[in-house]
């Protein structure tokens, strides 16, 4: 996936002989990098601002809106609750992506191909959709607005991207490794976990990092299992606009894409010193 | 250390026309050196899978020593194994490769370091230990992988045509270094290849496979010498083969030719082929007394540096056979007609 690509070291790319780029594909590639970048830039000097509303170009220069954010506990607690959810969820959907990519590698025909899509249902089907399926069943079964239910419905749409990224390393993995394994006394469970796991180790940490931001950044689902008592940082950056208009949303999401950035930039970093050894 | 690895009736069917393995009983003894030679597609490979334990037998039970170990999974074997990918860990260094058995076995740690220090020893690759294997070359790699499957002192190594990667000159080192190593370790050796050089050089003896079945078991020398099949003639060596106009009755009989046969050179009663390797042929302009001849006209003389090859058309039909000559017989010339013969003893009598 995406991270994959990023990952890809330059030299790499040198030795198969591309052409220069060209200047209008810069120029594309610049103007489209932009387009991508600009809102989460604007965000930034926004939260600087002095203003009690939304004004851009922001006006003056102060910490107040990172000062209510960090000191508010409705902010911090909204903070917390989506990183207890995050984490637990994408370790939930690792562990279950994992599995279920190892266990399908094996297996051909259509009965793994049926379990294939199963699994991938949630990354095509519209979030409205899940929400409210996921928020009727969890009525009935008493799971709305607590931890519980959060971490399930969002390890459940975070299982995808796990099965994706660990089925794409299973397919650079070399299988009869597993049989010297098992020539060298290692049980079928040793082997994975001494022989598997590292070699596959960069497609489950995409996969887990993938499955976090997932939940971290989920609002729909989130809408509708929230209580007064359990509610995510999205939810809350959705009311402080709808209901309260908060500037303070403007601190928050420079937090959030700080967060996500540094933990995409450490992914990369991981990723591409592995590939030099 | 070493151990008996008994076959008895062992059968491998995967539903497909015929059985990749059929109904195969073998004995290798402790500390033999027996390979598995046959084309690909004749069961070889299954049969080391099944001694491995990586398949699962359809029939028959296999065991070592005393022990049944049929359903045993094959971490439980102690079986070394070479693989012909190698099939080292790329994320671990030399060392750790090598380690690795001693380190599911629970071995104390200094034990490690001492065992894994004397096996890089004996594969000739002290001060490797720290590399990984993508650095290492092809032989290395072989070596390597050889270190990790004798360290942890299995009850046999299982060879699956460890060579077949590697280039002529390299195989030619490797074949002798798997062959000191048998000596030095004493372990049971169960080699597959379908490279009958490879078999000849370090077998005690070849166990040749065709059809999922064994043809013939024996030393290298009885294979070569006695044959017992066709297929066996054919496969070990060139050979000049005469269908016989009628299966053997004490008489030996093809087109013109009456043949004088040595009762022990018969390999069943039924037998219905004669066989001649190139090198008991003498050419000559009349017959030999003493021997079997038959005319023939040279098609051809091969230089092949230490000898030559003539192709010959023999008898009536013009089958094609051979002959090996020194290089002082340069007379031979394509086209001239001459007497081919062969020492009563030498031929062989096999089925078809």
């Amino acid at each position: 996936m995406t991270a994959t690509q990023i990952a890809t070291p330059r030299a790499q790319r040198r030795v198969r002989g591309v052409d220069p780029v060209p200047w209008w594909l810069k120029l594309i590639g610049g103007v489209v990098g932009l387009y991508f970048v600009l809102p989460t830039l604007f965000v930034i000097p926004m939260s600087f601002s002095t203003a009690t509303t939304f004004q851009f170009p922001p006006q003056g220069f102060s910490l107040k809106l990172y000062e209510n954010f960090f000191t508010n506990p409705v902010w911090l607690d909204a903070l917390r609750n989506s990183v207890v959810v995050a984490t637990l969820a994408s370790l939930l959907a690792t562990v279950v992506g994992t599995a279920a990519a190892v266990g399908l590698h094996n297996l051909r025909g259509r009965l793994a191909r049926f379990a294939r899509t199963v699994l991938m249902i949630s990354m095509v089907t519209p979030a409205i959709v899940i929400a409210v399926a996921v928020y009727i069943s969890f009525l009935q079964w008493q799971l709305v607005g607590t931890l519980a239910g959060y971490v399930l419905a969002h390890a459940a749409i975070g299982v995808p991207f796990v099965l994706v990224s660990v089925t794409s390393a299973l397919g650079g993995f070399d299988a009869r490794l597993l049989r010297a394994a098992s020539s060298l006394g290692a049980t079928p469970l040793r082997g994975f976990v001494t022989v598997t796991m590292p070699l596959i180790s960069r497609g489950v940490i995409t996969g887990a990092v993938f499955a976090f931001v997932t939940s971290f950044d989920e609002v729909v689902i989130a809408l509708f299992l929230r209580s007064p008592a359990l509610q995510t940082l999205p939810v809350q950056m959705y009311n402080s606009v709808t209901v309260e208009i908060d500037p303070t949303i403007a601190a928050s999401s420079s937090v959030v894409v700080t967060a996500v950035t540094l933990i995409c930039l450490v992914l990369q970093f991981v990723g591409g010193r592995r590939k030099s050894s | 250390m070493s151990t008996r690895i008994r076959l008895t009736d062992v059968t491998k069917d995967y539903g497909l026309a015929v059985p990749a393995v059929d109904n195969v009983s073998l004995t290798i003894e402790p500390g033999e050196f027996m390979t598995l030679l046959g084309p690909s597609g004749s069961g070889k490979t299954t049969t080391l899978n099944l001694i491995a334990g990586f398949e699962t037998l359809t029939a028959g039970t296999i065991a070592f020593d005393d022990a049944d170990v049929s359903t045993l999974p094959p971490h439980k074997r102690n079986l070394g194994m070479l693989f012909q990918n190698y099939a080292l860990f790329p994320h671990m260094t030399v060392a750790q490769n090598v380690a690795y058995p001693l380190r599911e076995r629970k071995v104390p740690k200094p034990d490690i370091t001492r065992r894994v220090a004397e096996v890089l020893d004996l594969v000739q690759l002290t001060g490797r230990d720290g590399h990984y294997p993508s650095q290492l070359s092809g032989g290395q790699q072989q070596r390597v992988a050889l270190a990790r499957a004798i360290v942890f002192g299995p009850a046999a190594l299982l060879l699956d045509e460890p060579l077949g990667a590697l280039d002529r000159n390299l195989r030619g080192v490797l074949q002798a270094e798997i062959h000191r190593i048998h000596q030095e370790v004493g372990t049971t050796f169960v080699f597959v290849t379908h490279d009958q050089e490879e078999a000849m050089n370090l077998s005690d003896r070849i166990a040749l496979f065709n059809n999922g079945k064994i043809e013939q078991v024996g030393t290298p020398e009885a294979l070569y010498q006695r044959p017992e099949t066709l297929f066996t003639a054919r496969f070990l060596g060139d050979s000049n083969v005469f269908p016989l106009d009628k299966p053997f009755d004490g008489k030996a009989v093809w087109e013109d030719s009456v043949w004088a046969v040595d009762p022990g050179t018969v390999a069943a009663p039924t037998a219905s082929a004669l066989v001649v390797r190139p090198e008991d042929m003498r050419l000559s302009t009349s017959s030999v007394p003493g021997t079997n001849s038959v005319g023939a006209t040279v098609r051809a003389v091969e230089y092949m540096g230490a000898y030559r090859t003539v192709v010959l058309a023999l008898g009536r039909s013009g089958l094609t056979g051979r002959a090996r000559l020194g290089p002082e017989d340069t007379a031979i010339a394509a086209g001239q007609t001459v007497v081919a013969s062969w020492p009563v003893a030498r031929q062989r009598l096999v089925l078809s």
